[in-house]
């Protein structure tokens, strides 16, 4: 045996391959539930926030109500380039051409959410059928020999880019901090005044859902504390472990989906504010 | 489809071995409280005497009795007949990534070749005050130990299931936990992420957890064991931030080939020998 440090090629696990199984044929689908339903639901509440994203981002406009309050949609946020509006661009306005501002900056959330590990086993299993359902085969696996009789998982490229998720996931806190900013921003109307309208709530509630998912990630539960052997040693890191990401680690489908259909409301909100569909509800 | 009667069970089990078989249909009364190895019982006992099927506890503790109920991976003896649709008829087939070798009973061999594979638990020098752990620092692993081995997530997974030649190099969901309750040990001194990743194919898996849908046991293994896995790995070998500070601050043992002999080997035998101590 000569595997140390990862450097020879692994021998193989001592077992006989392709010995006859028996029992039913693989192709058959012995389930009799609608094991189906669940990738079709997934595959279709994808698409459709897909197809939102698409709509939105390349809009280029309507995304922020500040005739009346500062309302930026978490599409455009950061908001950076010559066309934002001067009362929430970042940086040295005016540095980058007239893009819409959206597609800039959606590369990082998008990053993050598709190297999640949540939304790898959605799409794995709505559109790649690997395996669609739980004891249903791998789409093409009962073929021998067609092109998709093999499979190597996440060992190659471009699977084995999953492994960046942890990048993402550290731009993903700033972006967070950047959407709390922005609901804090979403209590100032007017030139110089403060208040609450309604927007004001569903931009709090999706700073806190972006929150929620993105602690709840699986690569923060183990920077946090999760990668340590002694938990005892390191009493706070525990504590954060144990009492904060843990419990919104076990939610994290929830809040995935919860987030990503915030987001898209919120962006809808501001686009019907600011073109002037509605009127948005001054609380106080 | 064939109509079922009320009162009447009429149960499909597969019959055969390696080279064929076929689903044999058997009617039999329903009875109030049974569960699935009871109907099977009660069907060997009357029609069938001659039918395979493998069981011991009856309690959901020895693991043997793993099947797949209308095509669903199931301990036979922990599915009560109440929560099946019993006004159709009841398929039982053997596991189907594991060779049959009659009837509802199948070679789970391959299982123990991984399981030989496992690099031990290697504590390190005994301190002159003895060995001592903290509830915290054992709790996770205490989580993989309730394990019965019942193979049900081995044969649920895709990666051995659907493709057969992956079984060279994957150690499948099982054998992953095992391998993150060993690397989160307070007292383990070995760094097999390597090896992990490597021979034991950690990236084959790609998280779709049916094995954490099946485990009678509850067990999380893809979000407890896989997942923190794969994160170990990343540190290892994909994140310079982690790389640096192992630099700093020093790392666990890398694993030797003698660390990866089978249980027969001599290095094996030490680290078992450290291990009773250490319990
Ligand atoms: S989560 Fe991974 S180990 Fe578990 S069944 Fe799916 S592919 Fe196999
Ligand atoms: S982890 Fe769960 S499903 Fe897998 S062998 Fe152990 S008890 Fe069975
Ligand atoms: S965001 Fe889902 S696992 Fe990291
Ligand atoms: S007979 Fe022991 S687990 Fe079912």
């Amino acid at each position: 045996m000569s595997v140390v440090e990862g450097t020879a090629r692994p021998a193989p696990i001592p077992v006989e391959i392709g010995r006859a199984r028996g029992g039913p044929p693989r192709s058959k689908v012995l389930r009799r539930d609608l094991w189906w339903l669940q990738p079709l639901a997934i595959a279709l509440g994808l698409a459709a926030f897909v197809g939102y994203g698409v709509w939105t981002a390349f809009r280029g406009d309507y995304y922020f109500a500040g005739a009346h309050a500062h309302y930026l949609s978490p599409f455009y946020s950061p908001c950076f380039v010559r066309s934002c509006p001067t009362d929430v661009v970042w940086g040295p306005a005016g540095s980058i051409g007239s893009v819409s501002p959206a597609l800039l900056v959606l590369i990082f959330p998008m990053g993050f959410r598709v190297t999640c590990y949540y939304y790898r086993k959605t799409y794995y299993r709505s559109f790649w059928a690997s395996p669609p359902a739980c004891a249903v085969a791998d789409a093409g696996s009962t073929k021998p020999g067609g092109a998709r009789s093999r499979y190597s998982g996440e060992t190659r490229f471009p699977l084995i880019l999953q492994n960046i998720h942890r990048y993402f996931w550290y731009v993903a806190v700033l972006f967070a901090g950047i959407l709390t900013w922005d609901a804090i921003d979403a209590f100032r109307f007017g030139p110089n005044g403060w208040g609450l309208g309604l927007g004001t709530i569903f931009f709090v509630v999706n700073a806190g859902l972006i929150w929620a998912y993105t602690l709840g990630c699986h690569a923060c539960r183990h920077l946090c504390g999760g990668g340590l052997k002694r938990f005892s040693q390191a009493p706070v890191r525990f504590a954060i472990w144990r009492k904060v990401v843990s419990p919104l680690n076990a939610h994290h489908q929830l809040f995935a989906w919860l987030s990503l259909f915030w987001i898209a409301w919120t962006d809808f909100y501001v686009y019907l504010v600011s073109s002037g569909a509605i009127h948005d509800p001054r609380l106080f | 489809m064939s109509a079922v009667s009320t009162g009447e069970l009429l149960m499909k089990l597969w019959r055969g071995d390696a080279s064929g078989g076929d689903f044999v249909e058997y009617r039999l009364p329903a009875q109030e409280g049974e569960v699935v190895l009871d109907v099977v019982h009660r069907i060997q006992a009357t029609e069938a005497p001659d039918l395979a099927v493998r069981w011991n506890c009856k309690a959901g503790k020895c693991g043997s009795c793993s099947a797949e109920i209308n095509g669903q991976p199931r301990l036979m003896c922990m599915t009560r007949m109440s929560t099946l649709p019993i006004d159709e008829p009841i398929t039982i087939s053997p596991m189907r990534t594991f060779p049959v070798i009659r009837d509802l009973v199948t070679d789970v061999s391959y299982n123990y070749e991984v399981a030989k594979l496992i690099p031990s638990f290697t504590p390190g020098p005994r301190p002159a005050e003895g060995y001592r752990m903290f509830q915290v620092d054992v709790e996770r692993g205490q989580e993989f130990r309730k394990c019965i081995e019942c193979f049900l997530c081995q044969n649920v997974c895709h990666v051995i299931r659907d493709h057969e030649e992956n079984k060279a190099h994957y150690a499948g969901p099982r054998f992953l936990a095992r391998l993150a309750e060993l690397e989160m040990h307070p007292l383990d001194t070995l760094d097999r992420r390597a090896y992990i990743a490597e021979r034991m194919g950690l990236g084959y898996c790609n998280i779709t957890k049916c094995c954490t849908e099946v485990c009678p046991e509850g067990i999380h293994i893809t979000d407890n064991a896989i997942i923190p896995l794969k994160e170990r790995v990343v540190d290892q070998r994909y994140d310079p931030v982690a790389w640096l500070g192992r630099k700093i601050r020093g790392r666990p043992r890398p694993m030797t080939p003698a660390d990866v002999e089978p249980y027969t080997g001599a290095a094996a035998k030490a680290a078992r020998a450290g291990q009773a101590e250490a319990s």
